[in-house]
């Protein structure tokens, strides 16, 4: 699918829970592009946060293998180079932060895999500023809103200097604006600072923004493609309980109803021009 | 900024005694404790008192704090001093009344004994009036890493405090919300007899263990995702150094210890 070379390489994975009748995941393949800002839809229990998990070796392949930048996760040896290139950012955001003070908590993979103290400082202090966190580092994390304690946890991750950050339902638990705020900062640390992303998500909204959506149901990658592809096959989506953007939806109705009508439609300005050409004002 | 979340009895000023290294802080009351139990006399008492009286005016910590801190040893303390007072064997009696006999050495017992503790718990709320949780901790973790070779946990121990420090508040806000839910549906924590009210918290308890639990596993997912493998190769943020303030803290203790043992010499015996 992708030209660029893949940072993650998931090859066949099937992956069973101890003691579940049936895989989570079944014979899922998925490279992820270097730079890419890759989005992972899917209902719950489809089987998202399990990828995730496997991308980060916290699972280890039943059947299948995983390579981030090469480096194969069921390989011990490269364990902590694996979870340091591919950072993880969970749901929760009270449950992932350690420390009683912002910057130490940003600091703790860095204490983790034994950076020098004075080039810990520096990577603290750069990741806080990249997600503009500086003016609460020395806050306490309980005292933050939900949308700040997430960006903390991305501080976190990017002081690591990972390829790859993997963010699994981080806006899940945030309001709108938190969500906004979550979801813009990864994304221009994916076009500043070329980090590759892979957003695991329920909302259609924010995978509409990726680059490259894959769609997973019942433990299968069902689709894949741009969201423009992707979002095009509204009967599919559906048949997954899964949400199109509206005028996906309606230009789907409309072709229905007879109107040969662009299958590709996202947005109100690409429906209008396509209503105006098949119905040239006179 | 909020450094440190007000829990124990942390009383978070900006001092000279509040800026000393944790590790000196716990050594030097270890020592002062020490120093206590040379005492022999009122002299030497008064002199270790000034010196936490001293100690706390430096520390911007009002002196009634530290009394505070006695009081729910204050029963230990009579009975402290009152089975000193009548168990003593031998020695002069001094006031023979019924089956109560006082003698001097179970008078001079009591005063001893009571007065020790009364410096030890004082020492001690001194230490954790002026040092924050999460430094105290620090400060062990350090002391203690001699320990390892023993397979002591000591780094463990640390990173428990940490931990426990930072989701302290989580958690009440989580009681907070869960009593008030219950509330809302018509739970009442506060009348009742004991059973009652022990019984009124199960509905409490029992979701804010779940919760907790969950976040347990959460927590240590997250941590192993982020690299953490125990205290092995492990670098650390903040760093403990030694500064002037606490050679000259040092300095202090030994003086004041040196009086007390000179003390000693010159006055045996006592004064009382
Ligand atoms: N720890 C577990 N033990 C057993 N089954 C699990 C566990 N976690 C998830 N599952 C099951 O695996 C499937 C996929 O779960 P998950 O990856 O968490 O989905 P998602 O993140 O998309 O909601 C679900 O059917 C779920 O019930
Ligand atoms: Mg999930």
């Amino acid at each position: 699918m992708t030209k660029r070379n893949p940072i993650i390489s998931v090859q066949h994975v099937t992956y069973t829970y101890e003691e579940a009748a049936h895989p989570a995941l079944e014979d899922v393949s998925l490279d992820i592009g270097e730079g890419e800002f890759v989005a992972v839809l899917g209902h719950n229990g489809s089987g998202k946060s399990t990828l995730a998990k496997l991308m980060n070796a916290l699972y280890l392949p039943t059947e299948g293998k995983i390579f981030v930048r090469g480096m194969d996760t069921a390989d011990d040896e490269r364990l902590w180079d694996i979870r340091r290139e591919a950072g993880m950012i969970f749901q929760n955001p009270d449950n992932q932060l350690v420390a009683t003070v912002v910057r130490e908590d940003v600091a703790f993979g860095l204490e983790n895999i034994g950076v020098p103290h004075d080039e810990m400082v520096r990577r603290v202090d750069e990741a806080l500023a990249a997600v503009r966190m500086t003016d609460f580092a020395e806050s306490a994390p309980h005292l933050l809103s939900g949308g700040q304690k997430q960006r903390i946890a991305i501080a976190g991750i990017l002081a690591m200097q990972p390829g790859c950050i993997i963010a699994d339902e981080a806006t899940a638990m945030l309001d709108p604006s938190g969500r906004r705020e979550v979801l813009d900062t990864v994304r221009s640390l994916c076009r500043e600072k070329g980090i590759t992303v892979v957003w695991i998500t329920h909302f259609m909204e924010e995978a509409a923004q990726a680059d490259r959506v894959a769609v997973v149901s019942d433990g299968r990658i069902r689709l894949e493609g741009t969201p423009r592809e992707v979002f095009s096959r509204v009967n599919e989506m559906r048949q997954m309980h899964l949400d199109v953007p509206p005028m996906a939806a309606l230009a789907a109705e409309l072709r229905e109803a007879g109107m040969p009508l662009r299958a590709d439609i996202l947005t109100v300005e690409e429906m209008a021009e396509e209503v105006t050409r098949l119905c040239p004002s006179n | 900024m909020l450094n440190n979340i007000t829990i124990g009895q942390y009383y978070p000023v900006k001092s000279c005694i509040h800026d000393l290294d944790p590790r000196v802080k716990i050594l030097l009351t270890i020592a002062l404790i020490v120093a206590v139990f040379l005492v022999h006399s009122a002299i030497g008492y008064a002199l270790v008192l000034g010196f936490l009286y001293l100690t706390c005016r430096l520390a911007h910590v009002p002196f009634r704090m530290l009394l505070k801190g006695l009081k729910p040893l204050r029963w230990i303390l009579v009975l402290t001093f009152v089975l000193n007072l009548f168990f003593a064997a031998d020695g002069d009696i001094l006031l023979q009344w019924q089956f109560i006999t006082i003698r001097k050495q179970g008078l001079l017992n009591a005063l001893h004994y009571s007065l020790r503790l009364l410096f030890l718990v004082m020492g001690t709320s001194l230490l954790t009036l002026t040092t924050s949780p999460i430094q105290l901790s620090d400060g062990m973790e350090m002391l203690m890493s001699p320990l390892k070779v023993i397979h002591f946990p000591a780094h463990e121990l640390a990173m428990m405090m940490s931990i426990a420090l930072r989701f302290i508040p989580t958690l009440m806000d989580e009681t907070d919300k869960i009593m008030k839910a219950q509330m809302a549906r018509g739970a009442d924590f506060e009348s009742g007899n004991l059973i009652a009210r022990a019984k009124a918290m199960v509905p409490l308890l029992v979701p804010l263990f779940v919760s907790a639990f969950r976040r347990a596993g959460d927590l240590a997912m997250a941590m192993e995702a982020r690299c953490y493998h125990g205290g092995e190769g492990r670098t650390r943020l903040r760093v403990l150094k030694l500064g002037r303030g606490d050679l000259w803290a040092s300095l202090a203790v030994a003086g004041l210890i040196g009086l007390i043992i000179v003390e000693g010499i010159v006055l045996p015996g006592g004064l009382w």
